[in-house]
């Protein structure tokens, strides 16, 4: 009867008919854990053993073996380290200031509903407008060092969070503002103690969002001017055909990028733990 | 009425200018307070119960007349008065202990022994257990048991209540009726109870002002009998006396219709 895989997808159960419930919930967990991983192997699979039988021409697409290989000797070398701190701490100080800067801009305008009312239609025809299309004038006005690439990202996240926040500012409940008031609260107060906590989930939120677009904003600029970075590692693999140095440094991203978004998510929860 | 009244509406209209045009909430209402009574506003939805309690707390200005508390023209928020809004409307991100001192917060009243005072009042209620959770882990009745002390807390003079307890299930609110009138008695309070529940204003006030819309009027003033001013609201709803109420106020209510 008690078979040890039956107990480990059993455990915790209060009743008979939890423990039929946890073994279908659980067992259904695992299938598709194990569905992704499958998933994963043959797509690396086929990549690899295309590139080999050359179904996939590996000048263009490279090779999951020869991407490891690189990404390997490189890291031994030390050749990533300078590449990939340089890049990370643009991508945290752009998503960090696109946030402060637009939840700054968001508070300025919650203060004077005219001008929330004179900036609305600069606002939405901002936020529609392309923002890489104005990478070159970034770099000339804050140079090609950090300064244009920061600028770059921050372009990109600022007026998206200037939008969320504000709203969220809006649809703060009438009736928490009313009942500040009926304690003689000030505007300061008002926005101190019911409309900043209030959102911060949103503004929270903004953060996750922006972490993602400062990513774009970042390898964008790096396109454009500079000569370290994770952005300009895919730029020199293009003008040399080194494809498998592209893949190298977009695996890398992809890494970053998640882990990144992986912390911002553990602060939020961290930060939001007793919110309703 | 008594001679030094506490509150009193002065040939008071409230007339809402909005995009869509006016709307006249409030016409030629006069009526007076005294120390300690508690009164009760009672009339159908939209005949300007809320815009009466709104002038009060001076949240909003008369379009005419004016409005005494205690002899000073109310302009902007006082003091005095201490607002329970229909809902409890805590703050989901602060714990009990920090909602119920927000409005001590907000007035500046930052001594530890007006926190002493807030804190005590949470523990006649019952909640001292509750101060450090948050409002979600709490039931309706004691959510707006917290609300009454974050009201409380700032030591108000004169109670508004809008339909304190509309949003609450019968018996909870049975429960806390009383709750509240022994509390405010106890403090010697003036309230101003809002409710559109006849047996409701029966049960818990001195004083019924009966109200009509269309413009926002007063229609009636009703003295309860010692019987019903002297009893908790539960036991009130026992005595004979208040069927017979309970009649007249229905009668005038639907008088006209
Ligand atoms: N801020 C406002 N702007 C415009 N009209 C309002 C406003 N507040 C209330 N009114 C109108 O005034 C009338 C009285 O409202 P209210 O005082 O809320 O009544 P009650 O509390 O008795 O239901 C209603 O017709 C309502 O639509
Ligand atoms: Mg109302």
């Amino acid at each position: 009867m008690t078979n040890p895989i039956n107990s480990y997808l059993t455990r915790g159960a209060k009743s008979n008919a939890h423990a039929a419930f946890l073994k279908r919930h659980r067992t259904r967990n695992f299938v598709i854990r194990l569905v992704q991983i499958a998933l994963f192997i043959a797509f690396i699979l086929f990549w690899e053993l295309g590139a080999n039988y050359r179904l996939i021409d590996p000048l263009l697409f490279s090779q999951p073996s020869k991407i490891w290989a690189m990404f390997a000797e490189m890291l031994l070398k030390g050749n990533l380290h300078n590449h990939i701190t340089v890049t990370v701490i643009e991508t945290i100080v752009g998503f960090i200031l696109g946030t402060v800067f637009g939840t700054a801009i968001a508070i300025a305008i919650w203060w004077s509903p005219f001008l929330s009312k004179v900036l609305d239609p600069y606002l939405v025809v901002l936020n529609g407008m392309p923002k890489v299309a104005l990478g070159p004038t970034f770099i000339v006005a804050f140079g090609g060092g950090y300064g244009g690439i920061i600028a770059m990202a921050i372009a990109i996240s600022i007026i998206i969070t200037t939008i969320v926040v504000y709203t969220s500012f809006r649809e703060v409940d009438s009736n928490l503002i009313k009942l500040a008031q009926t304690f003689g609260a000030n505007q300061r107060q008002i926005f101190g103690k019911i409309v900043l906590p209030a959102s911060f989930p949103t503004i929270i939120s903004t953060l996750k969002v922006n972490v993602g677009l400062a990513w774009v904003g970042v390898i964008v600029g790096e396109f454009l001017v500079s000569k370290q970075g994770l952005g300009y590692l895919i730029i020199y693999g293009f003008q040399v055909f080194n494809l498998t140095l592209v893949f190298v440094s977009l695996f890398i991203i992809a890494i970053c990028a998640s882990l990144m978004y992986q912390g911002v998510a553990a602060l939020e929860s961290k930060l939001l733990k007793n919110r309703e | 009425m008594k001679n030094n009244p506490i509150i009193s509406f002065n040939q008071v209209s409230k007339t809402y200018i909005t995009l869509d045009g006016e709307t006249e909430a409030l016409k030629d209402v006069n009526f007076t307070v005294g120390e300690g009574e508690f009164v009760a506003l009672l009339g159908p939805s939209g005949c300007g119960k809320t815009t009466i309690l709104s002038l009060l707390a001076g949240l909003i200005l008369p379009t005419s007349g004016s409005i005494f508390i205690r002899n000073k023209k109310v302009e902007t928020p006082s003091r005095e008065i201490g607002y329970m809004l229909q809902q409890d409307y805590l703050l989901s991100w602060r714990t009990i202990r920090h909602n119920i001192m927000l409005g001590l917060e907000i007035s500046k009243q930052n001594g530890k022994e007006s926190y002493q005072y807030a804190l005590d009042l949470l523990d006649e209620m019952e909640l001292s257990a509750f101060k450090d959770h948050y409002p979600n882990q709490l039931s309706g009745g004691m959510r707006q048991r917290v609300a009454l002390v974050r009201t409380l807390a700032t030591r108000p003079d004169i109670l508004l209540l809008d339909e304190p307890f509309s949003a609450l299930d019968y018996t909870t609110r049975l429960r806390l009726e009383d709750l509240v009138i022994e509390t405010l008695k106890k403090r010697r309070k003036t309230a101003l109870l809002v409710t559109h529940d006849i047996a409701e204003a029966i049960a818990m006030a001195d004083r019924i002002i009966i109200m009509d819309s269309n413009p926002g009027c007063i229609k009636k003033t009703v003295n309860l009998p010692p019987s019903l001013t002297k009893t908790l609201p539960f036991g009130s709803r026992e005595v004979p006396d208040f069927q017979k109420y309970f009649q007249l106020i229905w009668r005038e209510m639907n008088e006209n219709d």
